[in-house]
């Protein structure tokens, strides 16, 4: 059947009650690649009790809102919200569906994407739409989602396509895209459905407890952020990550491999697989520059890198460069900052 | 009664070393430039199962797909106390995407029936975490991502889970597989005695084409076969496998051309940094 009609979707993830940053954000690319399209974008909520945040999703981009509010869809689960989204999807056919790559997205979008025997692309860092020609066959394939992300090592990004298998899908992490500004009272068309799989259906999990933990480090709203890499050198000299840090009123970050390394705890990770940033100023510390990580900080409005090896990639982004030892370099722009009196 | 564990483990490069020649001039990945590690959170699975044997009986079996070269790993896991290993190995499987890849360790796992099924989260040269949920929708198991712990009691897993904003603890039924993080623990270290057997272990892709049955043969007398399996062996639908099993395929891989815009050095001296500090109040960036 001819798909190119459909619509674009948004999983619009919700937690308590509560949407995540990434479904808003997401929105605004949705609304992109539908007006691209001239198709409409719909964000997909699925719980209990939560058509009052529909509201919310049309203020930030949404043409319709695909609800379905059942007791059952009351916690997440894998199996009732996968069972769900397969029964909406293959009701509705839509085009393309992206979810926000978050524990319960990572979760969910793979197991649809067995079930329904289609694509899926983990963190995205770009989406677009495009012509592709499949080099063996040499047919040819009109508005595709061109899902980009960066490949594993050197700085190159590969594009990724699925031609033949919809809806096509993706995942993309929480501060990849920009937010749109919400419209205050825009509306949308907000469309009820039943799903019929949830009459009956036997969860195999049962949820005992559920521990919150508050989130301690904010990078996302970060103005300044002072990040390290592997050069830093230990966990030991990350403490002049943190004093630099405190003197601006900004928060330590740092790259993949100092978080394995064990430097820094894993939700200060800043790009692809971490979150992705744009202070106002990014001191870059120790950090070579792969893509991955230039992928999470590459727009901050003014970047600084300090590393010993004056060829490293971090210094083609950065406005500033010192060629220097991390150890040696930040203690003096710790003076500096304290004689300066910020 | 003790309990039939599967863990599948991943050969990966070890993606911490990249260097210059880490890619081929056509995008793709150098692998002989790069040390093959078994990957991280997949030695955490293993440790995982290895608990649960410990702790009630049972078998712990590895399996992994990919060249006879990841026989390395599965000597790794014999050594730390798995009882019995598998490869599966066909040039059919090449260029399998992450949907491909599912189906056929689905097809692997279904052989050995087991009750508890454990990948890592995700492998450290892809990171997409999509593999142990598209194997577990495949063989109808429970799926419990992220754990961070487990029990096992009157035939449920109970697990906690993280759940990103927090950590959720789950009462799960079996048939069960599990994504496990390195919270789990840390796998075990080799046992000397098992170290001195298992180095001999080989896959009949291993062994000399001249000998290999009759090599293989005195192996299995000593318990010192790895198991090989190839598409047909484990029933695979060929066009769900390699390059027609996946949905996905690479259009284009461009070299990221860094953007140069206004760049200015400075000198890794207090009178610099002062003024370093003092253009950044100038223009507003802080202060």
């Amino acid at each position: 059947m001819d798909r190119s009609q459909g619509e674009v979707w948004i999983y619009a993830e919700q937690e308590d009650g509560v949407l995540s940053d990434v479904a808003l954000e997401l929105l605004g690319k949705g609304r992109e690649l539908a007006g691209t399209l001239g198709v409409p974008v719909a964000a997909v909520l699925l719980g209990s009790g939560v058509e009052g945040l529909a509201a919310k999703l049309f203020e930030y981009g949404a043409d319709k809102v695909r609800l379905v509010d059942d007791p059952a869809l009351r916690n997440y689960q894998n199996r009732s919200y996968r069972e769900t989204m397969i029964e909406l999807i293959n009701e509705i056919h839509p085009q393309i569906c992206v979810f926000g790559a978050t524990f319960q997205g990572r979760d969910l979008a793979p197991s649809i994407a067995s079930a329904l025997r289609c694509g899926l692309t983990a963190d995205c860092t770009e989406l677009k739409i495009g012509d592709y020609t499949d080099p063996a066959t040499k047919e040819e394939f009109k508005n595709l989602l061109m899902q980009c992300r960066p490949a594993f090592g050197g700085n190159i990004i590969a594009t990724i396509v699925n031609p033949r298998n919809w809806p096509q899908m993706a995942t993309v992490r929480e501060g990849v895209m920009k937010m749109l500004d919400p419209v205050s009272g825009k509306s949308g068309e907000l469309v009820k459905h039943q799903a019929k799989c949830l009459d009956g259906l036997e969860l195999p999990v049962e949820v005992l407890e559920v521990v919150r933990t508050a989130k301690t480090v904010n990078l996302k709203g970060a103005r300044v952020i002072v990040a390290g890499g592997a050069g830093v050198g230990s966990a030991e000299n990350f403490k002049l990550l943190h004093e630099l840090a405190e003197a601006l009123g900004g928060t330590v970050g740092g790259t993949r491999a100092a978080v394995d390394l064990g430097y820094l705890e894993h939700e200060r990770q800043i790009g692809q697989t971490g979150v992705t940033v744009r202070p106002a100023l990014y001191i870059a510390c120790g950090i070579s520059g792969a893509v991955q990580h230039l992928a999470g900080m590459q727009e901050s409005q003014k970047i600084i890198a300090i590393n010993t090896d004056k060829d490293a990639p971090i210094f083609s982004v950065a406005h500033y460069g010192i060629v220097g030892d991390v150890c040696d370099v930040l203690p003096k722009i710790i003076k500096a900052v304290k004689a300066k009196a910020i | 009664m003790g309990y039939n564990c599967v863990v599948c483990i991943k050969q990966v490069p070890d993606t911490g070393k990249v260097t210059g020649d880490a890619m081929k001039a056509d995008g793709t990945i150098n692998r002989a430039a790069l040390p093959a590690i078994f990957n991280p959170e997949d030695q955490n699975a293993l440790e995982a199962a290895l608990r649960v044997r410990d702790q009630h009986g049972g078998t712990v079996t590895v399996i992994t797909m990919g060249l006879p070269a990841a026989c390395t790993i599965l000597r790794e896991a014999l050594m730390c106390g798995a009882d019995k290993a598998y490869l599966v190995t066909d040039r059919r499987a090449a260029a399998s995407d992450t949907l491909a890849t599912s189906y056929i360790l689905s097809q692997a796992v279904k052989k050995l029936n087991p009750d508890l099924v454990f990948c890592g989260r995700q492998a450290i040269d892809g990171d997409t975490a999509q593999t142990g949920p598209q194997i577990a929708e495949k063989l109808g198991a429970t799926l419990v991502t992220y754990l961070e712990g487990l029990e096992i009691k009157d035939g449920f897993a109970y697990a906690t889970r993280n759940i990103g904003t927090g950590t959720e603890k789950v009462k799960a039924k079996l048939p069960a597989l599990f994504t496990v993080m390195e919270k789990c623990g840390e796998l075990r270290p080799f046992q000397a005695r098992l170290a001195m057997k298992y180095k001999k272990a080989r896959a009949p892709m291993e062994l000399p084409k001249e000998t290999a049955d009759a090599d293989y043969e005195a192996l299995k007398a000593k318990g010192l076969d790895i198991g090989q399996w190839n598409l047909d062996d484990i029933g695979c639908d060929l066009s769900r496998c390699g390059k027609a099993g996946s949905p996905t395929l690479v259009n284009k891989i461009v070299n990221v051309v860094l953007a140069g815009g206004e760049f200015q050095e400075f000198q890794p001296t207090d009178e610099d940094m002062g003024r370093l500090v003092g253009s950044l109040i100038a223009d507003h960036t802080i202060g």
